[in-house]
């Protein structure tokens, strides 16, 4: 299997602050990778630089071999490379069904097609994924009234809803109870196999990204200090003085 | 037949059936139905999409003499016109006067609504306060420019074509303006309704509630904001139009670019009745027409402290408007269903 992101000795300054520094990664098509890195490494900015949210400095960022660091933020999705957010970002004032409904990707997309009508074979659609993320019996409520951990859920089920080529995670199980992060994994693998999208997931729970990911990027102060499979990772000297701690 | 219908029809019948009933009030019910537009569409940007506008008034003006000077321009020279200032040296035929009524009314909507593409592809960029700003900044800017064109008659403003004398007295204008201000807002109210079902509505509200995911979602959100604001300036061009031929004389910042009156209105009404519906700016409007008319009649001088009063009234105890104050007390009217045992229920992932 072939790259589907290539990111190319990519620098992101925000003032004297150097962000990201010479980060070079390479996710395989159909794999799941995992960024993880103490607070404040860059790892959120890494995501913003690669689907558009600021440029980056210098460097490439390649998607299915096209350059997409100078391309705008729908552009970026439209290719089929989706984000989601750490604090969670949903339309809070539809209710779950229209949250699902208005992420789906049009069949047209040009200035004709504004007032398109939504077929409703996508109701079906968005039920099926909302019972796939557990919140079927939620969907006639308003997103905003979620709780903030089945905002993330609802979250993942829009990303699906739009099927895209690659998803970018941020943190997809922070804040949620114990009991359901095992759920969430399971998801997440299913996704990966079932759906065939890659996935690269920021996270900070070790026992979830150790046992999602098959290679594992660790960013520090700015840098891409380890890379490997997670196994190589847990012993790797510099990962555990810069962010596991040492024991 | 469902009671939908049943109330759309009463209320079609009512509208048709007002010039007879009411003959009196028809000048100040077509502007109620004006201000019906106004409200409508002042709440595609305000309430579906959460941008809050003051300059939508620009397109109520630029319609206003838009459709006046092709009305005249067509068969007279403009210019003499206005420098005529009130005396009637031109006289329509009621062939002229209807050719040039609906050639001026058509590009009352179309001027507009290239107008608002141009200046939107500039403007809707910004967000929140930085937006209402700069559209009220443009509104006030549109009324001074208006007022330092000559050709259109400068400060002093400018009369628009009179009723041909020959066809019937005013009570056939009133009935004639009060008919097209009655299919105007039908019209407006109808594309609306429908337009709220497609995408277009959806996405304004994806907009409202987080642009940013929006964006991130893939949705070009600059081609529905501009979308959107082509609408409202299409529909408030022609209600200007129409409102510059009911008054009959057009004075550039009083009149035209009005802000201070209907350009505070719109944002009133529609608050008054529930931005972000569909029914609320229409009620809105048509409950604020009356409190103003009451007020203007039988309080004159105190209407602008009613006005104020209003509006800190409607803020502090009915910040949702009339609507969401129904919604509230009524949800399962609304068809929310409020299943406790689906609220309750847990998520459980297996």
């Amino acid at each position: 299997m072939g790259a589907i992101l290539q990111v190319d000795q990519v620098y992101k300054y925000f003032g004297g602050v150097k962000a990201n520094e010479n980060i070079s990664m390479t996710v395989t098509q159909g794999s799941i990778a995992g960024l993880i890195g103490p607070n404040g490494s860059g790892k959120t900015t890494l995501f913003n630089s690669i689907v558009g949210t600021h440029p980056i400095d210098k460097g490439s960022i390649k998607f299915e071999d096209k350059e997409v660091s100078a391309l705008p933020v729908p552009a970026v999705a439209k290719l089929g490379l989706l984000r989601t957010f750490q604090q969670t970002r949903i339309y809070g004032k539809l209710n779950c069904i229209d949250n699902m409904r208005i992420s789906a990707k049009p069949s047209r997309d040009n200035l004709f097609s504004v007032f398109s009508t939504i077929p409703n074979e996508l109701n079906d659609k968005a039920e099926h994924l909302l019972s796939f993320v557990g919140l079927y019996q939620k969907r006639k409520l308003r997103a905003g009234d979620l709780s903030f951990g089945q905002q993330k859920l609802l979250e993942l089920a829009m990303a699906l809803m739009n099927e895209p080529k690659m998803l970018l995670l941020d943190e997809p199980t922070a804040g949620i109870n114990p009991t359901l992060i095992n759920g969430i994994i399971n998801r997440l693998i299913k996704v990966n196999e079932e759906f065939g999208i890659t996935l690269l997931v920021i996270e900070h729970n070790m026992r979830v990204i150790m046992s999602l990911a098959q290679h594992i990027f660790c960013l520090a102060h700015g840098q891409l200090i380890a890379n490997g499979k997670p196994e190589q990772i847990k012993k790797d000297q510099r990962v555990i003085d810069a962010y596991l701690g040492v024991q | 037949m469902n009671q939908k219908a049943i109330l759309y029809l009463a209320l079609l019948a009512f509208g048709i059936a007002v010039p007879f009933m009411f003959p009196a009030y028809k000048l100040q019910i077509s502007i109620m139905w004006i201000l019906v537009v106004l409200s409508l569409t002042w709440d595609v940007q305000g309430g579906q999409m959460g941008y809050n506008t003051f300059g939508n008034i620009m397109f109520f003006g630029l319609g206003m003499y838009i459709c006046s000077s092709f009305q005249i321009g067509i068969f007279f020279p403009l210019a003499e016109w206005t420098a005529s200032g009130g005396e009637k040296t031109f006289i329509h035929t009621p062939t002229q006067f209807f050719q040039g009524f609906f050639i001026g009314i058509i590009f009352a909507g179309i001027i507009p609504a290239l107008v608002a593409a141009i200046i939107g592809y500039g403007i809707l960029g910004l967000r929140g306060h930085y937006f209402a700003i700069c559209t009220l900044g443009l509104a006030i800017a549109a009324g001074e420019l208006a007022g330092g064109i000559e050709l259109v008659g400068a400060g002093q403003g400018m009369t628009s074509p009179p009723w041909p004398k020959n066809i019937g007295d005013t009570e056939l204008r009133s009935e004639f303006f009060y008919y097209i201000c009655f299919v105007l807002m039908i019209s407006t109210f109808l594309f609306l309704r429908w337009a709220y079902t497609t995408r277009f509505g959806l996405v304004l509200n994806a907009i409202r509630d987080n642009e940013d995911k929006a964006e991130a979602m893939g949705i070009n959100t600059m081609r529905y904001k501009i979308s959107g604001w082509v609408v409202s300036a299409f529909f408030v061009g022609i209600a200007g139009g129409l409102m510059g031929n009911m008054i009959g004389y057009i004075e550039p910042v009083e009149t035209a670019f009005a802000g201070r009156t209907f350009g505070v209105f719109m944002v009133v009404m529609a608050i008054l009745g529930g931005k972000g519906t569909l029914w609320g700016p229409v009620i809105g409007a048509i409950a604020f027409h009356i409190f103003k008319e009451g007020f203007w009649t039988f309080f004159l001088g105190w209407q602008y402290v009613a006005l104020g009063a209003l509006i800190v009234i409607v803020v502090i105890f009915f910040p949702e408007g009339i609507m969401g104050w129904l919604r509230e007390k009524y949800p399962d009217r609304f068809g929310e269903v409020i299943d406790e045992e689906d609220r309750k229920a847990q998520v459980e992932l297996k």
